[in-house]
């Protein structure tokens, strides 16, 4: 049933509504909704929850000391987020990061991109009702956890890629238990299709609510899975491959639909591909040193540089322009969820309330990132 | 002088049943309401930063926080007895944090997750960031870590559970 | 040019001074051959607009400044034209030794074959004292958000932006915007 409702504010009819900080739908962020009764007739984000000035910090520490706050962010997938600052600082210092350690950091990307894709399906699952998956995601999330703590050391916060490579070599006997996890997860996955992507339940819900077209995706600054999903075939990592990504074979997954399932469906498409990297990354990787010494406070020459990698959530950027001294004098963080912030009033309107949650998170919007 | 005595050990003799009714009834009542209290702990949704990842792989299947008997209930805030905060609180969240603290029913506790929520933790430099929560809200239980690994977050749920077992009052204060 | 070497510590203090041509960014990056993409790029926009300065080409990136009461023209015609037409990210520099503001487009291309690694950057300079520009969200809307970031962080004010409260910063903030070089953090 089409909504014809315009947003009149001086209508009484209208009723302003505040959705979050604290509610299980949420997260840390709050949307300002102005509701006609059932229907939701416009909205509008309000972030900074969680704002802990990142950009301002990493003015007052070394290239070195950036690494573990700039990883809190994202925290889901935090080799993500060090990847393109990795790029930046070696691009300006020039380094050339031995192949062993460019590898290493594909390996590391793409276990934390399913990492943090489980985490998004998770949620899908507890959104939409769907309790058995969130709690099968959940737990088969820790098996990755697990790979990638036997490298990084940690179950969350790696510290891995840092500039000059990555800090340490892989442990012996990684590549069979790694090959392992693979297969079984490609199990999984075909059952996690089964039951949630293809189930009739599901797909009444999610298909065709919040729909956004590849022309407003483009218009919008839209990145990541929002863009895939409405269409557009645009992957960093096979249009602008940095780090030996052209090596491997895999492709850009997008689907035309641009509603919510697809948005969701994406993330399984790009799991599946992350683990044929993976399986690649393991069989080809080769010997020699994983990093440059750089010791404790390099001296980054002056220049600016802007590099760009495709995190879990989309396109995360970073504008850093250094001066010459041991600290950055401008360090700009372009993460993916603030990017694709502004297509979240565009597609919460004219819908009813229970749609909310299932567009709101379909864009694997994560506060935390936009904040910074 | 023999009404004062006589008055004297009338005090004492109901001192004394006063002791006998704690101990005999008193005491087994605290027990079995604190008993009550601790194994049913339902904490606020409120997720505040990103200490909250390991709180979600707490309550997933593979580190249970349900068998502990913490529940998240998605019902209201009204009704749960935990705030778990999960991280740093910047300036913006603070007053929405001391607020949903105040309109908690008694008893109620606080664990304070993470170094963002003790002292501010790798954080501390920034201008809108709260140096530990412990200026706004009482805490009980300060578990530390960047993040806190699951279990340890569980064992600071388990420490709960000792501190609310011994609550020396029957309202669990 | 690879460094092997372990560095020792430094031997100038490490809170250095902004050097006086910090304006100038750089000469330092290793220069790949023949940007060709970049210089023909840069060629189109100055023929039409003779006034913009060309700060770097690179194999990947282009950077342009233009004189700030132009910059909506310059955009359309890197949209129309040149047909870059996915925003980015919007970042904005406070060169505080040269008492100006630095705002920063980054505009990338998806509809456009063969330019989908290559990222424009446009940027206008604006005064410390009086921090106007135009906003730019009539030609890419998707830069409505970083500009509203930029208003309140560096205190610039986006002319057509509709929007002029807090966006990030908690509502009650009566500091001086907290990205501007002579704020300090509390605490250093």
């Amino acid at each position: 049933m089409a909504i014809q409702t315009e947003y009149d504010p001086d209508s009484d009819r209208i009723m302003a509504v505040s959705f979050g900080p604290q509610h299980p739908g949420a997260g840390h962020f709050r949307l300002r909704l102005w509701l006609d009764g059932d229907y939701l007739v416009k909205s509008e984000p309000d972030p900074g929850y969680i704002h802990r000035g990142e950009e301002k910090m990493s003015e007052y520490r070394n290239y070195i000391q950036n690494v573990p706050h700039l990883e809190r962010p994202v925290i889901l997938d935090s080799s993500n987020i060090l990847f393109p600052y990795a790029l930046a600082v070696d691009e300006l210092m020039g380094n050339k990061v031995p192949e062993r350690g460019q590898y290493l950091r594909v390996i590391m990307s793409e276990i934390n991109r399913i990492i943090s894709h489980m985490y998004f399906i998770a949620i899908e699952g507890l959104f939409t009702g769907h309790t058995t998956l969130i709690t099968w995601c959940m737990g088969d999330r820790d098996f990755w956890i697990d790979l990638a703590s036997r490298i990084g050391g940690a179950r969350v916060t790696f510290a891995y890629i840092i500039p000059g490579g990555v800090r340490n070599d892989m442990p012996e006997g990684l590549t069979e238990k790694a090959l392992k996890t693979c297969d079984w997860f490609e199990k999984r996955m075909d059952e996690y299709e089964k039951i949630f992507f293809k189930n009739p339940v599901v797909l009444t819900r999610m298909e065709k609510v919040g729909v956004l077209s590849s022309q407003d995706a483009i218009r919008l600054g839209a990145v990541g899975t929002v863009l895939r999903a409405s269409g557009v075939k645009s992957d960093l990592r096979k249009d602008e491959p940095y780090s030996h990504y052209d090596d491997f074979d895999f492709e850009a997954s997008s689907l035309n639909g641009g509603d919510s399932w697809s948005r969701a469906y994406v993330a399984l498409l790009e799991m599946r591909q992350s683990v044929k990297i993976i399986r690649q990354a393991f069989k080809n990787i080769p010997t020699g040193p994983v990093r440059l010494k750089l010791g404790p406070q390099p001296r980054v020459p002056a220049g600016e540089v802007y590099a760009r990698t495709e995190a879990a959530r989309g396109e995360m950027s970073f504008h850093l322009i250094s001066d010459g001294s041991p600290r950055p004098y401008r360090l700009k963080i372009g993460s993916p969820s603030f990017k694709n912030m502004r297509v979240l009033p565009h597609l919460l309107k004219n819908v009813h309330i229970a749609d909310i949650p299932i567009i709101y998170w379909s864009l694997n919007y994560w506060p935390l990132e936009a904040d910074r | 002088m023999v009404e004062v005595q006589k008055s004297g050990a009338l005090q004492v003799l109901v001192g004394k049943v006063d002791d006998i009714l704690q101990h005999s009834i008193g005491d087994p009542l605290r027990y079995l309401a604190n008993w009550g209290r601790l194994y049913s702990l339902w904490p606020v949704h409120l997720e505040t930063a990103c200490c909250s990842v390991e709180v979600g792989a707490a309550a997933g299947s593979r580190f249970d926080m349900e068998r502990f008997g913490a529940l998240e209930a998605f019902g209201s805030l009204r009704a749960c007895d935990l705030i778990i905060v999960m991280g740093t609180v910047t300036r913006k969240l603070a007053p929405r944090l001391k607020l949903i603290y105040d309109q908690m029913g008694d008893p109620k506790w606080v664990i304070a997750m993470g170094a963002c929520s003790i002292t501010g933790g790798l954080y501390f430099d920034s201008y809108n960031v709260l140096r530990g929560i412990d200026d706004i809200i009482p805490v009980d239980v300060y578990v530390p870590g960047c993040p806190p690994r699951a279990e340890a977050f569980l064992q600071g749920l388990v420490l709960l559970q000792e501190k609310i077992r011994r609550a020396p009052s029957l309202s669990g204060a | 040019m690879s460094k092997t070497e372990a560095e020792g510590p430094p031997s100038t203090p490490v809170r250095a001074a902004v050097p006086p041509d910090a304006g100038l960014p750089s000469t330092a990056v290793p220069q790949k051959p023949a940007p060709e993409r970049a210089r023909d790029l840069a060629s189109r926009i100055t023929s039409k607009f003779p006034d913009i300065k060309v700060d770097y080409m690179r194999e990947k990136r282009l950077k342009v400044t233009t004189p700030s009461p132009r910059i909506k023209e310059v955009a359309m015609m890197v949209r129309d034209e040149l047909g870059f037409d996915h925003p980015s990210a919007v970042s904005g520099v406070d060169w505080i030794a040269k008492d100006e503001i630095e705002i920063v487009y980054f505009i990338s291309s998806v509809s456009q074959a063969g330019y989908r690694n290559f990222v424009v950057a446009l940027a206008e300079r604006i005064p410390r004292g009086n921090p106007v520009a135009s906003s730019l969200i009539d030609v890419w809307a998707g830069v409505e958000y970083h500009e509203r970031e930029g208003q309140e962080m560096l205190g610039i004010n986006f002319v057509g932006n509709p929007y002029k409260g807090h966006f990030l910063l908690p509502e009650d903030w009566n500091d001086m915007p907290p990205l501007r070089k002579d704020y300090v953090s509390p605490g250093r």
